[in-house]
């Protein structure tokens, strides 16, 4: 009894190792699959232009490396410049729009009147909105106002970013408790201390997932800077991955660099941040 | 607690006027601009009616050619993204080796920009499908992307290693909420794989579909970048999806009024879908 017992329980740890090692090889395999096209980019980025012909899917060899790729293609993209570019809008866009929709979306929690519920519907009701129904407007508008740059494209960031981050950061302030805020003003906080020293701390979780979903699509984001801010010396990196590819559309071994310098920095940001990532992203998508 | 109006105001007032001088006043002029004739330059168009919306749907075989193809690249992205998504996340959440490793792969195409994909696969499209069907001497891998289908093949391939991770993530947020005991009851009462997934795990993921759903359709029609960079709806027009159709009549023909009359079927059209699509999974789902 003993022993059948336990000849039982060995086949099915055996049975459970190699279940879990077909899984592993089929997981291996979908992996590979999916992370193929940028492994074959990132490959022929240190070919020669002739290389890339003869040798497209092998290693390259003496006759086609390339070392000079990178630099050409930094060069070509004003990589330093345009990142720059790039970090600057996206940083202070994501800053101004955490701090105005968390204001914004405190108090429409906080104040339980009509107004503020119209305001807050609004302002959902505008995610269903695609940005090509306001884009041609909102040119005009920004000409009028002489928003056409950079400061321009940051103020339009923020007032494309309060729809969702407000309608967010409503659904969080919701759930956190008023008598800590009551408490505060007992004590004496004026109102700017009471928001930034007590509310602004408890949002951290929400505030962190709102910062990432506007990051990414800020970085990112192409169509809006296309028309915005286009002059040479303001160029984003999507900017100017764009005019390359205009360019240089035949000329795979720059292009093949200069994107895989593009995908670089978003691939650093998720392996530095990915738990964040993956939460703000799924949290994003729930709410 | 005393609550002035003065406070309600000063705090929602930067995101209020924000909001109203970029998406607000913007989107009342284009409800009266989709009705003029405006070229972007003259600032006092001559109003021409409905005119614009009767020319989209009767004299424009591009436009009604984008919304079809459109509407086809929704379709078969969601259905296979969806499929692809939850496959994935029941995989992925076993216990094996490499789990967390693969999770995190699968996910990361979601996070790099639309331009930058667009072009990757243009060049894994072009180039290496062409060596490698020169290589394997298969000639349905030479000329990707100079024709309508592969263009549409082209678009749902890129669009699923895209979203599939996405979706997986979502998926995988909502089974990690199904109790094991539910499971382990219809396995005790004899049901085989088939019979769990259809009538305990498929009912209970339910809400993580209305989310996948919402996600795959409103990311499907808005997709610009994507199509921009692939084939620039080429090759004439016939791989054109609304978003770039609208953008070719603003700039390259240079008919804003027109466009703009575009862009407002399209909000009609988005907004429809997505909120029709929340409201019948609603209804559906089973409550936990």
């Amino acid at each position: 009894m003993v022993s059948w017992s336990k000849t039982k329980k060995i086949s099915i740890n055996k049975k459970g190792r190699f279940k879990r090692l077909v899984l592993s090889i089929i997981s291996l395999i979908i992996g590979l699959v999916f992370v193929f096209p940028i492994y074959i980019l990132a490959l022929n980025s240190f070919k020669t232009q002739k290389g890339l012909l003869v040798n497209l899917l092998g290693f390259p060899d003496a006759k086609t490396f390339s070392p000079n790729n990178y630099a050409e293609a930094f060069d070509k993209l004003k990589y330093l410049q345009s990142f720059c570019n790039s970090l600057y809008i996206s940083i202070c866009s994501v800053f101004m729009i955490l701090l105005i929709s968390t204001m914004a979306a405190w108090v429409l929690v906080r104040y339980k009147t009509k107004v503020s519920k119209v305001v807050f519907v609004v302002f959902a009701l505008f995610m269903l909105v695609p940005f090509q129904c306001v884009m041609l407007p909102l040119m005009m508008v920004a000409k009028n106002m002489g928003l056409l740059n950079p400061v321009g494209l940051i103020f339009m960031y923020m007032g494309f970013g309060t729809s969702m981050s407000v309608l967010m950061i409503h659904g969080f302030i919701k759930n956190v408790p008023e008598e800590l805020e009551e408490a505060a003003v007992i004590d004496g906080c004026n109102v700017f201390q009471l928001f930034f020293i007590i509310v602004v701390p408890l949002l951290r979780v929400i505030l962190i997932t709102v910062a990432i979903l506007n990051t990414m699509w800020i970085w990112n984001d192409f169509l809006l800077p296309s028309i915005v801010i286009n002059k040479p010396g303001w160029q984003t990196l999507p900017l100017m991955t764009y005019s390359f590819f205009g360019t240089y559309s035949t000329r795979w071994d720059l292009a093949s660099a200069a994107l895989v310098m593009c995908i670089a920095p978003i691939v650093a940001f998720y392996l530095f941040s990915q738990k964040y990532i993956v939460n703000g992203m799924t949290d994003g998508a729930i709410k | 607690m005393r609550r002035s109006k003065l406070r309600f105001w000063l705090f929602l007032a930067p995101a209020l006027i924000s909001f109203t001088i970029i998406c607000v006043i913007p989107m009342l002029i284009g409800f009266y601009f989709s009705f003029t004739n405006w070229d972007g330059v003259n600032m006092n168009p001559a109003v021409v009616g409905f005119d614009n919306f009767v020319r989209m749907f009767t004299s424009d075989s591009d436009f009604l050619r984008a919304l079809l193809f459109t509407a086809a690249v929704a379709v078969v992205t969601i259905v296979l993204v969806n499929v692809f998504g939850l496959a994935l996340a029941m995989f992925v959440m076993q216990k094996f080796r490499g789990a967390n490793l693969l999770r995190s792969v699968l996910f990361m195409p979601n996070l790099i920009g639309g331009l930058l994909l667009g072009f990757t696969w243009n060049f894994i499209f072009t180039n290496v499908f062409s060596a490698v069907g020169t290589a394997l001497n298969l000639e349905f891998l030479k000329g990707w992307l100079s024709n309508t289908e592969t263009g549409f093949i082209g678009i749902i391939i890129l669009n699923v290693w895209q979203m599939s991770g996405y979706m997986m993530i979502i998926y995988i947020a909502q089974l990690q909420h199904i109790p094991s005991s539910v499971k382990e009851a219809a396995k005790i009462d004899g049901a085989n794989w088939w019979q769990t997934f259809r009538s305990v795990t498929f009912p209970l993921v339910m809400p993580a579909f209305t989310i996948g759903l919402f996600l795959s359709i409103s990311n499907s029609f808005k997709m610009f970048d994507q199509n921009l960079a692939l084939t620039k709806g080429g090759p004439y027009h016939s791989t054109e999806m609304l978003a770039l159709n609208i953008y070719n009549s603003a700039f390259s023909a240079n008919e804003y009024g027109y466009a703009q009359a575009k862009a407002i079927i399209f909000l009609i059209l988005v907004a429809g879908i997505g909120l029709i699509q929340l409201i019948v999974t609603k209804k559906k789902e089973v409550e936990m």
